[in-house]
């Protein structure tokens, strides 16, 4: 009889709200909402061979040079990141046909090099101001041949990514630095 | 008619919390999914450059972080001055990283189910002012490593687009 009376007996439940309340600010207090962003890079897959430059056209390369220093050197003189987008373009699109640009979007390649003293600042400066060369290439291409609404990111279908690509490839390669202003 | 008569004048009952509990669970859940704990604290000083070209990092257990900068002001009696790397909550010495790095990829992967191995990334959070040659230490025995995929981290550039 006891015993029966007990169980009826309910579990007061008014503080399980302050309970929930302690783990829910601990929660939101432990919680980054901040998404991390960056720049995505493919390194090459590591050789001990040195490759060959030799054997590609000299019009198909915009090289790029930083110093320890964080001067730029496109194409054998000054320049300055402000032109380098610009310039990057106009090398792999050609559009005038120039004997001294890119023969054909899938040709060009883009040499970068820097100094073992570079700041980190000014490379991915310069490593942006290249990939957002491409990236309004592969843009415009998108609009041309898919129609002006069409925008190139995420959201396209992974086919139509593809053969713009194809058209227009990233090639940007990295050769060793030069070793002439670092802190050691 | 006395039935509908004997309604309690014109007080109104108490708001019943009974569901509160059901209601506050329901956040306290939203918040245990989408919590990431605070990863190592740094002993480094890392402030990354801003850039426009970014792309998200979507699933963070795929990533691992490796930090490049300048110790900070408490640890420089330790560490020194120049710029060291730091994998998880240890500081590796410029001339260890490219015996520690591999070691730190290892453990990492070990977190990770074997079939996701090919979409693991590694993320360089690299304070802007640290010269390309610590960078480029890093990049070296990551690729010798063969963790070819990485992230460049760094902020959107506001007032840009």
């Amino acid at each position: 009889m006891a015993r029966n009376k007990r169980t009826s007996n309910e579990i007061n439940a008014s503080s399980m709200a302050d309970i929930a309340f302690l783990l829910l600010i601990f929660f939101l207090v432990t919680t980054t909402i901040a998404q991390d962003k960056g720049i995505q890079v493919l390194l090459p897959p590591w050789s001990e061979i040195e490759p060959d430059p030799t054997k590609l056209k000299k019009r198909n390369v915009f090289s790029v040079l930083v110093n320890a220093d964080n001067q730029l050197l496109v194409r054998g003189e000054l320049a300055s990141v402000d032109d380098l987008r610009e310039r990057a373009k106009e090398f792999i699109v050609n559009p005038s046909r120039r004997e001294d640009l890119a023969e054909r979007p899938d040709k060009a390649i883009i040499s970068l090099k820097n100094d073992r003293g570079t700041e980190y600042g000014t490379y991915i400066e310069v490593y942006n101001e290249l990939k957002a060369a491409y990236e309004e290439l592969w843009d415009e291409l998108a609009k041309k041949k898919y129609g002006a609404d069409v925008e190139y990111n995420d959201e396209m279908s992974t086919a139509m990514k593809k053969e713009i690509r194809t058209e227009i490839p990233f090639v940007l390669s990295e050769a060793e630095p030069t070793n002439f202003g670092d802190e050691g | 008619m006395s039935k509908f008569s004997k309604k309690r004048g014109k007080s109104s009952p108490a708001i019943s919390t009974a569901s509160l509990p059901d209601i506050i669970f329901m956040l306290l859940f939203f918040f245990m999914v989408a919590t990431v704990m605070r990863d190592a604290s740094l002993k480094i000083q890392v402030n990354t450059p801003t850039a426009t070209e970014l792309t998200k990092i979507k699933d963070k257990s795929l990533v691992n972080n490796i930090y490049v900068g300048r110790p900070l002001p408490q640890y420089q009696s330790i560490y020194g001055t120049s710029p060291i790397v730091q994998l998880n909550d240890k500081p590796v010495l410029k001339e260890k990283i490219e015996k520690d790095i591999p070691l730190f990829l290892e453990n990492h992967k070990l977190k990770v189910p074997e079939a996701r191995h090919a979409m693991i990334y590694s993320s360089l959070k690299v304070d802007g002012d640290v010269t390309m040659g610590i960078v480029q230490d890093v990049k070296t025995a990551l690729r010798k490593a063969g963790q070819l995929k990485i992230n460049y981290s760094a902020k959107q550039k506001s007032g840009d687009l």
